[in-house]
């Protein structure tokens, strides 16, 4: 926190935090005014936003299934399996993805040529760039997004779901008028938890995803700080980008939790 | 209305629940339902297992086999040479070393601060308690930014040290918390009272009482933080400039994701390209077996230490 101050001077290593002068707003204006400025804000939107609406769901989709298995040895299989990639590392999920989807050898375009299809260059073409990071993002956290939510559906009271039984509702309203409405607050408090997280969310895998030929899609705004400012060394320019970022992060935050509470749900404060 | 009808006991006489009536539609609904969940969750699973299974099989078959296509099932032209390979490399052994001392001083610095900072903060005497709960909260939300914390740790000389990987992200809030809760909830101040009675100070109390009756937390923090410092390679990235000091995942950065640009596929030495870039795809898998596959072999074990601690995150929030 301290050493934030210097995005509102011109930071110079020999005059230290405090001694260097001070520009105010000069270098929050320049990002604005700067050619790359569009893009880059358009892409992080664009993946994080893309990211929440397609990922968000399908955990909860999960343990609403998971919740209604009657072999425990299943459930328990089913559980360990799909959260596991949780603790494979970003490097290695990386890694992963250059070696199976690679055009020369990986397995994914061996399928392809196996239908007859040409070989894609996955990670060197732009377009595929968000569905490989979304869908690469859902195989590694769903299972383990999921067990919150599972954990909020063995809260739920039996006995609701034994009467409803007796009264003859099938799974699909079970799931419909109990348990969905059971685990509403707990949606309700992620999905703002998401939204606050919006700029945030996976700014080490995008680093480790970008090659030359994907940066069109693939620069954020997280990725653009760390190669100006550590790599350039303008360390007061990206460290103003970076306060933006969280500023837009904390504003976002408090609107939706305020868009909560007006409807009538839980919130974080 | 549902509740009113609901009698104890009564579902237990009978071994089915009763048949629903109405249409097929109706009794279809059920069923079809087990069928869609039982296919999403094997989809799923597929999903999850097929590309580990494939990342093993592929380490020690033949490079050409596995360009051809013929690698699906099981192993074609079975092999050792990328593992001989990669035992035999310097610098993944030393990036093993690294990431081994990393794991263990992190991890030790870790558990230490956030055990005792989390106990006190759940002593309702602290003085400032309030303040200093705050203040570590508020760096939850906001934060200086990626810059300012090169250079704060730049500052301090920590560059190019272990300091500067295992420091900057020992104490995590969200654990704190935890821990801090879990101390509120298992140690109750009676407890305390009770010790102090017989002569226990706070020093001998926390260690000789508080600390044993905490050992699922304790565990708790154990784990994650050893997956997580086994894991990190950020820190790493943007702290570490000297080679003999990168920790195994920022060497596995350099030979997976780096070289595939290149294709040089980290087999330099090698006389031939051809050689060295079918040496490097098996290197490559190999890389992958074996800085993962042992964690995952070993997590069915620990499962149920890792589902409380999100039950313990997900409650508190």
């Amino acid at each position: 926190m301290y050493g934030a101050q210097i995005a509102f001077r011109n930071y110079n290593p020999a005059l230290g935090f405090t001694g260097s002068p001070w520009v105010g707003l000069d270098h929050f204006v320049r990002f604005v005014q700067s050619f790359q400025f569009g893009r880059l804000l358009e892409n992080t939107l664009t993946i994080n936003a893309l990211g929440l609406l397609i990922a968000f769901p399908i955990p909860i989709v999960l343990a609403l299934i998971v919740n209604q298995l009657s072999s425990p040895r299943f459930k328990k299989f089913t559980q360990t399996v799909l959260y596991a990639p949780n603790f494979i590392s970003v490097v290695v999920v990386v890694g992963m993805i250059f070696l199976l989807f690679s055009p020369r050898a990986g397995v994914v375009n061996n399928v392809i040529a196996l239908f007859g299809g040409e070989p894609v260059f996955f990670m060197g073409d732009p377009d595929w760039f968000r569905p490989l990071y979304i869908g690469s993002d859902i195989w590694q956290n769903a299972g383990f997004s999921m067990i919150v939510y599972l954990a909020a559906l063995t809260a739920i009271d039996p006995s609701l779901h034994e009467a409803a039984r007796v009264d003859g509702a099938n799974k699909w309203q079970r799931i419909w008028h109990i348990d969905i409405p059971g685990i509403m607050p707990v949606i309700t408090i992620l999905f703002i938890l998401a939204i606050g997280n919006l700029f945030n969310l996976g700014f080490e895998k995008v680093l480790l995803m970008q090659t030359d030929l994907n940066l069109p899609t693939s620069e954020v705004i997280q990725t653009y700080v760390y190669k100006a400012g550590l790599q350039q060394a303008q360390f007061s320019y990206s460290a103003a980008i970076g306060l933006f970022n969280s500023a837009i992060n904390l504003v976002l935050l408090t609107t939706f939790n305020w868009v909560a509470k007006r409807a009538g749900q839980s919130t974080l404060w | 209305m549902t509740q009113a009808l609901f009698q104890p006991g009564a579902r237990l006489s009978t071994k089915k629940p009763p048949r629903t009536p109405g249409t097929w539609r109706e009794r279809a609904a059920d069923p079809m339902f087990n069928v869609i969940a039982v296919g999403i969750l094997l989809v799923g699973i597929i999903a999850i297992i097929y590309p580990l299974y494939f990342i093993v099989i592929a380490s020690v078959s033949e490079p050409n086999e596995i360009l051809n296509g013929n690698v699906w099932l099981w192993p074609r032209g079975f092999t050792l040479e990328g593992y001989q390979r990669i035992f035999s490399e310097a610098s993944i052994m030393r990036g093993f070393a690294n990431s081994v001392l990393y794991t263990v001083v992190g991890t030790a610095i870790s558990v230490a601060t956030i055990l005792g900072a989390g106990y006190a903060l759940s002593r309702k005497d602290l003085f400032g308690r309030t303040f200093f709960t705050f203040l570590f909260i508020l760096t939850m939300f906001i934060d200086g930014g990626l810059i300012a914390r090169y250079l704060v740790v730049r500052e301090l000389g920590m560059l190019d040290t272990i300091w500067a990987v295992v420091l900057p992200g020992a104490v995590g809030v969200w654990n704190l918390i935890i821990a801090r809760s879990f101390f509120e909830g298992n140690i109750p101040d009676e407890l305390r009272e009770a010790a102090q009675l017989d002569g226990a100070n706070d020093f001998r109390f926390f260690f000789r009482i508080a600390l044993p009756l905490s050992k699922p937390l304790i565990f708790l923090m154990i784990m994650i933080h050893l997956v997580a410092n086994w894991n990190a390679f950020f820190d790493a990235l943007i702290f570490l400039n000297d080679e003999n000091k990168y920790p195994l995942q920022l060497v596995l950065r350099n030979v997976l994701i780096q070289s595939t640009v290149t294709d040089a596929g980290g087999a330099g030495a090698l006389d031939s390209y051809a050689a060295a870039q079918r040496l490097g795809e098996l290197i490559k898998y190999g890389m992958i077996v074996i800085s993962t596959i042992p964690l995952l072999i070993v997590l069915p074990f620990m499962q149920k230490h890792f589902t409380q601690g999100a039950l313990l995150g997900a409650v508190k929030s």
